[in-house]
């Protein structure tokens, strides 16, 4: 089997072994070993990844594979990963690893539980192996609709509210995204031997009359998912209302889904309506990203809060794509990295201290450093990478973007890049405001001095987000050169 | 006359043999071997599937009336394995004290309902076309009445029968204009001659609005959830899966091979049919409480999206239209198997009863949750698939703003069918419904639908099966 296809096949396999669990050791068993083994096989794959490009592998996808599905239609189950695709795995398995860790003690129904995140990882991992638009299409689904349920059942607060509002909105999102795959499927190939193999499309090109019709759809579809403006309002109140390890897992992969999936489907396969139409769409993520950093300075409620936070930080994710040059895209690939590690991190330990304190309120906690010492120092590390200081994630992927989108000379781009910044600075103050308010000062609630701090099981989700926000960070330079080399075929068709 | 004709049409002939059978059977057998009626009836039935199950060559009987091809033995054989888990999900209902003495009235019904489905498809002539659709109606009404000691049943049967014969009477109407136009009978005379004078519309119009009342479709559905309301749940699934899956395949062929001269008109008449039936179905279903009703909506709509493989009219909307078909059966008998034997067991068919299901009956709810899901068109289960080659076939035509009205909708009937899903998984509930035991024949059948809804989609052999005998039409 391909070695790819065994980030679809472990979870499929993790599958059946819940489903013939009996007893919750068992059904830990299962999680560990098949999250442990997803996460070996990611850093084996960037190994032999980094390994072919070293000697001088310059092909475009590597590893690749392809099998006849549908033949009618010429649809293949084809699968082959470049560096960002490696980037992507390496994310999803991090924070799978911790995701089942942060939910040691689920309850009720933790075979359930286990079944649903399973199907949603199926689905995540197979997104970022495919390069056939059908099989992309297909995990991209898988990975949204296990979310109702699992908000549905294991949430907090407004969940069935939330639940819904987050599957519609997203499914909206994917019906505008068919439409555009169809018509991306029924204008490529030259022979009118149509087909949805990615790099096929892209050798052949796409007219531009259905460019132009279909780059906004494409674009949308999956905006939604990546929280553009003003599609994003499914986020809060989905993140907020979502259990831990779940919140973990949609914040810090799903969204990258979108985000991936404009940069891979939508600027790939149509460059030139991209270069025309980018003007829209960097307007739209140019409010997210203020309008989330604002919102967040204003809520109490620390999920409500973070969710903003996202919201600001994938908007910025888009907003570098949409610049459409080399650098800005790098950056905007370190973002969805270094969002998605610090978001995992930031919802994990909230879903710690909810769990101890019951209260996710930021005017009933205080002093909690002095209580959870281990948990407030992670907080503040999370704080830190999200406000951009050096040494952590943050900093390298924001200066990346920035220092990109500056490369643009007109005063459009100047403009927009300028009002961005500003978003650094509104972090800073609601990063600073929640964390004096929650970890230090007074404690407000006395029952809080009785609490304990993190288990072991949490301590081993919690460091292994640190260790890898702190490696992206310290040694920047091997993963953003790895992403950089990938971005030549997207280049290459936006300047042909 | 030369008997040999005969033996072209081995399908309806095996099917009549069965029929007989059962009849006999059912008048003659002592009573202590009617016990296994519902098993003798099944393997017959059983055996009829299997033997007509592969294609044999194209050929033509009495002068052109009747013709075969390879693709008719797809969709028959689609049909009977339906009929067939149908049959096994009315067991329960069947053995109830006050069914009981009449089930060989059942079987002999639906089978002559099928009989008469068989012949629509293999019409090659108007009056053979129209027999068939007689024969499909009539005895339909007597099913939907079947327990006539309830009144809504009694109703429910009153209602088909007024609204069949009234849309047998339009199509007859049309029928006779076509005549009167054309000169002719005969599907292949009358496409040469249909040039599209105003009359010729009007006789289409006509003979196409009956089908529309057969398929149910906005704004001739108002009899169907009445119907499927008070109809028996078994008659209500083989009324809404079979007897709608054979009409749609019938007006795509007809609209295809008869009317392409009026393609132009046809179509637009189709785009706007297709767009309020879609929308006006799923805005209803929101509203609904009771699951049947529900259901009759949620077929509405999906009525509504097969016409999308219908106004393609090509060899990728007919292979889309038959595999959505057979993966709308799989998904719709699922549904309503589960209903059928909660039904049967306790009585209850609101949605409300369903609150916290999945605490008392894990896998009814799972049954449930994956054919609803299937019919919402979610991967990975068949029905992605389905609407997938659906939408890909309209887009092949260019009909993008069609596609995209319809995939919005989907989102809307997501909404509803994920209610359900909510209230057997997250509603809490004071007493959920309580644990039974469900006999072997459901279980069966729900397995098998159950194993088309997650096979029948990732193993695409069958579609590309399908589309091999679909470019032959």
């Amino acid at each position: 089997m391909n070695l790819l296809s065994l980030f679809v096949a472990i979870p499929l396999l993790m599958l059946l072994g819940l489903w013939l669990s009996r007893e919750m050791n068992q059904i830990r068993a299962v999680m560990v070993t098949g999250a442990s083994l997803l996460l070996a096989l990611s850093f084996g794959l960037l190994a032999a990844y980094l390994g072919e490009r070293a000697a001088g592998n310059t092909a475009e996808m590597l590893f690749m594979a392809d099998t006849v599905w549908f033949a009618p239609l010429n649809i293949h189950y084809a699968v082959g990963v470049d560096g960002i695709s490696v980037a992507m795995l390496l994310l999803s398995s991090l924070i799978v690893f911790t995701g089942v860790f942060a939910s040691w003690k689920i309850n009720p129904l933790p075979k359930e539980f286990f079944l649903w995140f399973c199907l949603l990882a199926t689905g995540v991992y197979g997104f970022f192996i495919s390069i056939d638009l059908f099989t992309m299409f297909m995990f991209y689904e898988i990975a949204l609709i296990p979310m109702f349920l699992l908000i549905g059942i294991w949430g907090t607060g407004r969940k069935e509210y939330a639940a819904m509002k987050l599957t519609l909105m997203l499914m909206g999102g994917s019906a505008l995204l068919l439409v555009g795959i169809l018509g991306i499927y029924f204008n490529s190939g030259a022979d009118g031997q149509h087909t949805m193999n990615l790099l096929e499309i892209a050798q052949a090109g796409l007219p531009l009359g259905a460019q132009r019709l279909f780059f906004p759809l494409t674009f949308i579809g999956f905006g939604v998912l990546g929280a553009l403006f003003p599609f994003h309002t499914w986020s809060p109140d989905g993140h907020a209302s979502a259990p831990t390890a779940v919140s973990m897992l949609h914040a810090g992969v799903l969204m990258k889904l979108g985000g991936y999936g404009c940069f891979r489907v939508a600027i790939y396969l149509m460059p030139e309506a991209a270069q025309e139409l980018s003007w829209i769409f960097l307007i739209l993520t140019g409010i997210s990203v203020v309008y989330g950093a604002f919102s967040a300075c204003v809520q109490t409620d620390l999920k409500y809060i973070n969710a903003y936070s996202s919201v600001s930080h994938c908007g910025l994710v888009l907003f570098a794509i949409l610049m459409l040059n080399q650098t800005a895209m790098t950056g905007a690939v370190l973002q969805m990295l270094s969002h998605g590690l610090m978001t995992a991190l930031f919802f994990a330990l909230i879903g710690m201290i909810y769990g101890r304190t019951h209260t996710r309120d930021i005017r009933e906690m205080g002093g909690l450093m002095k209580i959870m010492p281990f948990l407030g120092v992670g907080y503040v590390i999370a704080g830190l990478a999200s406000l951009g200081l050096p040494g952590l994630s943050g900093f390298v992927a924001e200066m990346t973007v920035f220092v990109g989108s500056f490369e643009h000379s007109d005063t459009f781009h100047r403009v927009l890049t300028l009002v961005a910044t500003t978003s650094i600075v509104i972090t800073a103050v609601y990063i600073l405001r929640v964390v004096g308010k929650l970890l230090y000062g007074t404690v407000q609630n006395p029952q809080h001095l009785t609490l304990n701090d993190a288990t072991w099981f949490e301590r081993i989700s919690v460091v292994t987000l640190i260790i890898a926000i702190a490696a992206i960070g310290m040694a920047p330079f091997w993963i953003s050169n790895m992403i950089h080399g990938s971005l030549w075929p997207v280049i290459e068709q936006l300047t042909k | 006359m030369d008997f040999t004709n005969f033996l072209h049409m081995k399908e309806e002939l095996s099917l009549i043999a069965v029929m007989v059978i059962l009849l006999l059977y059912d008048v003659f057998g002592s009573t202590r071997s009617q016990r296994h009626f519902q098993l003798i009836a099944c393997i017959l039935f059983g055996l009829h599937t299997i033997i007509n199950i592969l294609p044999h060559e194209a050929s033509e009987a009495f002068g052109g009336m009747y013709v075969y091809k390879p693709m008719l033995t797809i969709v028959k054989s689609i049909l009977n394995i339906g009929t067939l888990i149908v049959f096994m999900q009315a067991h329960t209902w069947l053995e109830s004290e006050k069914t009981v003495i009449r089930r060989g009235e059942f079987y002999f019904l639906t089978l002559s309902t099928l009989l008469g489905m068989y012949f629509m498809m293999s019409a090659g002539n108007f009056l053979l076309f129209f027999i068939g659709l007689e024969t499909a109606s009539i005895p339909m009404a007597a099913l939907a009445a079947f327990d006539k000691y309830k009144r809504k049943s009694a109703e429910a049967g009153a209602k088909y029968i007024l609204s069949a014969v009234f849309a047998s009477a339009l199509s007859l109407y049309g029928i006779s204009l076509i005549y009167g136009t054309t000169g002719t009978l005969y599907f292949d005379d009358v496409a040469s001659k249909v040039t599209g004078n105003p009359l010729q519309i009007m006789a289409f119009v006509f003979f196409v609005v009956g089908m529309f009342f057969k398929i149910s479709l906005v704004p001739f559905h108002l009899w169907t959830a009445d119907v499927y309301e008070g109809a028996p749940t078994s008659v209500t699934s083989y009324l809404s899966v079979i007897s709608k899956g054979s009409a749609v395949f019938v007006l795509m062929t007809l609209l295809m091979k008869v009317f392409p001269n009026i393609a132009t008109e046809w179509k637009a008449i189709l785009y706007g049919i297709t767009i309020v039936t879609i929308t006006i179905a799923n805005l209803f279903a929101i509203r609904q409480k009771n699951l049947k009703r529900f259901l009759a909506f949620s077929s509405i709509s999906q009525a509504g999206y097969i016409m999308l493989g219908v106004i393609s009219a090509n060899a990728l909307g007919m292979t889309s239209l038959v595999y959505y078909v057979l993966v709308y059966m799989a998904s719709n008998l699922g549904a309503f198997g589960v209903i059928s034997v909660i039904e049967q067991k306790t009585g209850k068919v609101m949605m409300d009863d369903y609150n916290g299901l999945y605490k008392t009956h894990p896998y009814l709810s799972m049954a449930m949750t994956f054919s609803l899901f299937s019919l919402a068109g979610i991967p990975p289960f068949a029905g992605f698939f389905s609407k997938f080659f659906i939408f890909a076939a309209a887009a092949s035509q260019g009909y993008y703003l069609l596609v995209l009205i319809a995939l919005l909708n989907t989102v809307i009937s997501l909404y509803y069918y994920l209610l359900v899903v909510k209230a057997m998984f997250i509603n809490p509930s004071d007493e959920p419904l309580a644990p039974f035991r469900s006999d072997n024949y459901t279980r069966i059948s729900l397995v098998v639908c159950i194993a088309g809804v997650l096979l029948l989609g990732i193993f695409s052999v069958i579609y590309q099966q399908i589309s091999l005998f679909s470019f032959g039409m």
